[in-house]
């Protein structure tokens, strides 16, 4: 077995050692259900909830997608190119940029509400606002930093300005970029959940919510399952693409054992 | 001869350039007011102690940074404009590390004119081709699908060549290209370079610690003093091209070297 199988194995049985206890001391401790259902409850729940789940599954992709990935990623990345390429705009704009993205984001949500009614608009804004801020900050620092000698390359060939973003500041930037965008995509995913727990007759967080108020415990504990499964698909979706575009920056080597 | 058809067969021409670093108490002089000329297919090596303004007369040329007073013109006009076809090879190979080598050595077609018109359908065929050859003559063809980090300092530099010579640049900017080099691998080179010279005749500045090295390479050697550096001295290498590589085991080729190497060592003292 290889170091990474072993990892692999290990991290498995943590994942289903995990539940096992769950189920196990709710059973020695004899919790009710109403306080903390067993995770084959849950699953049951899950099972038979399904079809009724999974348009607000839908829903609450959609927001996040739509966010985050159309609206926050290409507005954080013009923005940061603003900001990045232009000395001037850098230092002007960074401190504003910090003051903006430590604003806790969720409390725009009700200013949302206000201006848009409640529904799918609210979340996918709530969605764009939390991802735009690390995309911009980084895309910005990163162009801000890409090393004068790697542009002294395209400038001696006579280069503009924008084949030397093309080709050396935004390739350089990726790293950045696919940092931000994993931290990103996670944060706006629970902006959208809030959004729609606050403003919503739809959408995983607004399922939540009425179940709660129903006390449907299980339901609750499997949409809060559903949400940890698209959170680790989205991140591991954007990390698939981070390894394809930036595997330059890792330098994976390996070492012939003869 | 007119003056405006001396000034057409200049290729670069420095005038009282100087150049100072910083401002108030920081600043440096990089270079003291200095004047350089190249005629059009002139090969000028470029020598002196380290520290003197030789890579900071090559970011004169390439209008990497204006002069602090004086003139800086190429092709007759101001460096800035950059009209001439450019070929520069860095002191450091400055390879972008996120192409592989192949991509990096062509990256020149992708942006110079008129080369880069055809870069979508020729970068699979012709470009490609092209490209390979050169890295065939430098002992790279086994490495054209490698990323820069998986490549020794003196592959790099081989490359860094390649990729300053492959879009048949009319100007030739070469900042001591050799260095990191074995010797066998440098005779090699040179003479690599001299045919590529000859046969297409650019104007060529060669920045070098190896009087050897600008002796059989060069028609005219600048000697530098130390910093802040000025030319003190521009002697033309009295010997027909192409020159064979025994040339430098010569006494006569030995004693010019000789004297060079005086002049430097004075200068640095
Ligand atoms: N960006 C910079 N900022 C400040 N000083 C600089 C800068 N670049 C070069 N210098 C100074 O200018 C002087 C000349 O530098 P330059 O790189 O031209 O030397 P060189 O002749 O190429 O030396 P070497 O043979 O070691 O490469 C040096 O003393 C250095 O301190
Ligand atoms: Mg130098």
């Amino acid at each position: 077995m290889t170091e990474k199988q072993r990892i692999r194995l290990w991290s498995f049985s943590l994942f289903i050692g995990f539940f096992l206890m769950w189920e196990v001391l709710c059973i020695v401790l004899n919790v009710s259900d109403l306080v903390l259902p067993r995770p084959s409850e849950i699953l049951v729940t899950l099972w038979t909830k399904f079809p009724i789940l999974w348009p607000h599954i839908l829903q609450t992709l959609y927001s996040t997608l739509i966010g985050d990935s159309a609206l926050g990623v290409s507005i954080g990345v013009a923005l940061g190119v603003l900001v990045g390429t232009s000395k001037v705009a850098y230092s002007v704009a960074y401190p504003l940029l910090v003051g903006f993205s430590s604003i806790p984001k969720v409390a725009v949500v009700p200013i949302f509400v206000l201006w848009f009614g409640s529904g799918t608009t609210p979340a996918i804004l709530t969605a764009m606002v939390i991802c735009v801020f690390p995309i911009v900050v980084n895309i910005a620092t990163g162009l801000a930093t890409t090393e004068p000698d790697l542009e002294d390359v395209l400038k001696t060939l006579g280069a503009s300005k924008s084949e030397i973003l093309w080709n050396v500041g935004l390739p350089r930037t990726m790293p950045y970029f696919f940092a931000s965008l994993k931290v990103a995509i996670t944060l706006s995913f629970v902006g959208a959940v809030l959004s729609e727990t606050v403003a919503s007759n739809r959408g995983i967080g607004n399922v939540m919510m009425t179940a709660s108020s129903n006390f449907q415990v299980s339901l609750v504990f499997a949409g809060l399952i559903i949400l940890a499964v698209l959170g680790v698909m989205l991140y591991a979706l954007f990390s698939l693409l981070e390894r394809h575009v930036t595997g330059w920056a890792t330098r994976d080597t390996e070492i012939a054992i003869t | 001869m007119t003056d405006a058809a001396s000034t057409r067969r200049k290729a670069v021409e420095l005038q009282q350039a100087s150049v100072i670093f910083g401002i108030g108490d920081k600043a440096v002089t990089a270079l003291s007011p200095t004047n350089l000329t190249l005629d059009k297919g002139d090969f000028v090596a470029l020598v002196g102690p380290s520290g003197c303004g030789k890579s900071t007369i090559l970011r004169l040329v390439t209008s990497l940074i204006t002069p602090s007073s004086g003139a800086v013109l190429v092709g007759g006009r101001d460096a800035a404009i950059r009209h001439l076809r450019m070929g520069m090879a860095f002191q450091n190979p400055t390879m972008l590390p996120w192409l592989t080598i192949e991509q990096n050595v062509m990256m020149p077609l992708k942006i110079v004119k008129p080369f880069k018109q055809s870069y979508r359908q020729d970068r699979k065929g012709a470009f490609r081709d092209r490209v390979h050859a050169l890295l065939g003559q430098v002992g790279l063809g086994d490495f054209s699908g490698h990323f820069p980090w998986q490549l020794s300092g003196g592959m790099l530099q081989r490359a860094n060549l390649c990729r300053a010579l492959v879009h048949d640049p009319d100007l030739l900017l070469l900042d001591e290209p050799f260095g990191a080099l074995d010797q066998f691998t440098r005779e090699e080179l040179w003479q690599t370079l001299q045919e590529l010279y000859l046969d297409r005749k650019p104007t060529v500045l060669l920045v070098t610690h190896d009087l050897r090295e600008a002796g059989f390479l060069a028609q005219r050697i600048c000697v530098m003093s130390a910093r802040p550096g000025r030319i003190i001295s521009d002697e033309v290498v009295p010997l027909a091209q192409p020159r064979a590589i025994e040339t430098i085991y010569t006494p006569e080729f030995v004693e010019k070297t000789q004297n060079l190497r005086a002049l430097i060592a004075q200068v640095r003292a």
